[in-house]
């Protein structure tokens, strides 16, 4: 059986296993269709947040930028899971204990005013929709991959798979199929991580393994991924490269806005009590970490395997020739990649072999002129495929690469579609039945919302052809966002007594200020060329785009401050239901809502 | 009757003042380790700890790539576990 067979078979698999749960649990009810009855026990809540959470930018993306960036990108690692911090200490029991569906429903009665409640509906369908381009970048790397198409065919293909799936059934649907898709998610990341860990260190545990000894040159392995990378004049692994105070801004900006994304925050609403809506972010964390703290080893190994395969006897040695390349089997999958446009060599100099060097470090200018290299011959790797491409680059069973296409397109699914309900239970919910049409019927909400999941899915996809970044950056900006936005008004509308007009002004800022910064340097709603700065050399001081969340929020919360401060007091019954929040007891009553 | 009512109110005001008091300590005292062992260990504070070596390379790396993610998930454990003690401690949890 070939390769191709085989990743149809496990990706058909686990696709009729998702779609035979959609279809056993679905949604009934309205309160069923968005939060599942508040039925569910923390453990499965947070198996499931963490698949849905989990997405294309963590499983595809996240490991290939490490890879190639090294210490400076642990970043993503701290503001992934660092968010889960504030979320379980700062949100969760307190929305919990509100008891409604949505986030903007908490904005709009504690700042008792429809025009937050929109306001927050605005800034949510932004970051969502920002965050399903990111996904829609992995679904066509995935896609492309496994039906051996271009990465534009396997974005139409993913984009008609997740929108059929997505309307299938609501949330009670999508809780127990992100039971399933983690359980394949997670044996897809960490088996071949396994088996590459074995393989290098000899320690099973891939953690462990980055911190362990190389066994086939006896040094540690960090060291020896250090030492052969700066030899092909690339920057030290484990060093400090980049801008200090940018890092510091990045991993703030994705760990404020974990706890304001929608599609993570209505989870918690799914918990039966508040006590559990604690225990349920921890849980959530722990099938988290399982994948972030493999991640890091994944893609240094993946470094270290690609490099020691180009230059199969050392760098100082001769580089791999194109005849093994078209030959040796263990290198069969740099002809599978090609075909998605996402790989590419050439043999500039003619000598017949392929060398990979970073040609613009000029100590390796001279290494280049006296043995004839012109340029670095890997011409394009896009760093979006290093996880899928991984096993095969290990040369790993075929079952285990299998194993990994399914892996891969459950993450960018499972994401795709929570962030499809977030969105179509924005725009049904808050937009058309809590302000345009409140009459409306429980049947023309549902309907209403699909109509919302199609239209987000063809423009993430129409925007997913040109990503402004990697899948993983585009969803830091989803992050940034919702960071400028959502948390600071979920935060102080708990911990402060912020009023309407401070909030309403509060939000607008922080929004406005971040998605002109973000368009300013990724182009005008992301269309390619309409940018008048790059990240390379940002507008203010150092601070990337990817970044600019944290400055947003704190924007966002200076501004109302400063308003509140200025207009009325509180509302006696919003006081009441500020100091109700803060107390767990009577939260069973919330329930029925 | 209605005074009894009032002062019983007015007690359970208190407590549930002194209840958010209680919360907002143990948040703050999680959030310093929170932000010490990831924007401190991880980034800011690395360079003092690149004396000591953990596999290859320093202890900053390893907060910087595993360290901070194991004290996050202690963090949010011991949260829940202690303030599911406080509900009980001030009976404010639910029935």
């Amino acid at each position: 059986m070939d390769q191709f067979t085989i990743n149809l078979l496990f990706v058909g698999a686990s696709f009729a296993l998702y779609i035979g749960i959609a279809i056993w649990a679905r949604a009934g009810s309205t309160s069923e269709f968005y939060a599942a009855g508040r039925g569910v026990h923390p453990v499965t809540n947070g198996m499931a947040t963490a698949a849905d959470w989990m997405s294309a930018a963590s499983f595809i993306s996240m490991a290939g930028l490490i890879a190639f960036t090294g210490y400076d990108n642990s970043t993503y690692l701290m503001g992934w899971t660092g968010g889960y911090v504030l979320l379980a200490l700062l949100l969760a029991p307190y929305l919990r204990k509100f008891g409604k569906y949505t986030v903007s429903e908490f904005i709009g009665d504690r700042f008792y005013s429809p025009t937050a409640r929109m306001v927050a509906v605005i800034a949510l369908l932004v970051a969502s929709l920002t965050y399903v381009i990111g996904q829609m970048t992995g679904v066509g790397v995935a896609f492309g991959r496994f039906l051996e198409v271009s990465n534009t065919a396997g974005l139409l293909i993913g984009a008609c798979v997740v929108f059929a799936y997505a309307v299938f059934g609501g949330m009670k649907g999508v809780t127990y199929t992100q039971v399933a898709q983690y359980v394949v998610l997670i044996m897809a990341y960490t088996i071949p991580a396994i088996f590459i860990s074995l393989q290098l260190t000899g320690n099973p545990i891939p953690g462990l393994g980055l911190f362990s000894e190389h066994q086939a040159s006896g040094q540690p392995l960090l060291q020896k991924l250090d030492q052969i990378v700066t030899e092909l004049g690339f920057n030290e692994y484990t060093a400090h490269h980049g801008d200090t105070f940018n890092m510091v801004l990045f991993t703030l900006s994705l760990m404020i806005g974990t706890a304001g994304l929608p599609h993570v925050i209505m989870r918690f609403f799914t918990v039966p009590r508040v006590a559990d809506a604690r225990w349920s972010a921890g849980w959530t964390l722990v099938f988290i970490a399982l994948l972030y703290l493999t991640a890091p080893a994944v893609g240094a190994m993946a470094r270290l395997n690609i490099t020691e395969q180009f230059w199969p006897n050392g760098t100082d040695a001769q580089a791999v020739s194109v005849e093994t390349i078209a030959t040796d089997p263990a290198y069969d999958w740099m002809a599978t990649w090609e075909q998605t446009g996402l790989l590419g060599w050439e043999d500039k100099n003619g000598d017949g072999r392929i060398q990979y060097y970073n040609d613009a470090s000029p100590e390796m200018q001279e290494r280049a002129d006296a043995e004839g290299w012109e340029g670095n011959e890997l011409t394009n790797f896009n760093q979006d495929i290093l996880v899928l491409a991984n096993p095969e680059i290990a040369n790993l069973p075929a079952w285990v690469i299998g194993l990994v296409a399914a892996g891969g397109l459950a993450a960018a699914l499972s994401t795709a579609a929570g962030l499809l309900l977030a969105i179509s239970s924005a725009v049904s919910h808050d937009l058309i039945k809590g302000r345009i049409n409140p009459g409306i019927s429980e049947k023309g909400e549902l309907l209403s919302a699909r109509i919302a999941m199609a239209a987000a899915i063809v423009v993430a996809t129409y925007l997913g052809l040109n990503p402004p970044g990697f899948a993983a950056q585009t969803v830091a900006l989803a992050f940034g966002l919702a960071a400028a936005s959502i948390f600071p008004a979920l935060m102080m509308g708990i911990f402060t007594k912020v009023n309407n007009k401070g909030a309403v002004a509060g939000m607008l800022t922080g929004l406005i200020v971040t998605v002109i910064y973000i368009f300013l340097h990724k182009g005008w709603f992301f269309i390619p060329g309409t940018n008048s700065f790059d990240d390379s050399d940002p507008l203010l001081f150092t601070i990337k785009s990817t970044s600019f969340g944290a400055v947003g929020a704190l924007l966002n919360f200076l501004v109302a401050f400063t308003v509140s401060r200025m207009t009325d007091d509180l509302p006696q019954e919003i006081e009441e239901l500020v100091e109700s929040v803060r107390v767990p007891r009577g939260a069973a009553a919330a329930q029925d809502h | 009757m209605s005074d009894q009512k009032s002062q019983s109110a007015q007690a359970q005001k208190k407590s549930d003042t002194d209840y958010w008091k209680a919360n907002l300590r143990i948040i703050m005292i999680s959030l310093v380790i929170w932000a010490l062992v990831s924007f401190g260990f991880g980034i800011l504070l690395r360079p003092m700890l690149s004396g000591i070596s953990v596999g290859g390379t320093d202890l900053g790396f390893w907060f910087a790539q595993q360290g901070s993610i194991l004290v996050f998930l202690a963090l949010i454990f011991f949260y829940a576990w202690r303030m599911n003690k406080l509900d009980r401690e001030f009976g404010t949890e639910e029935e």
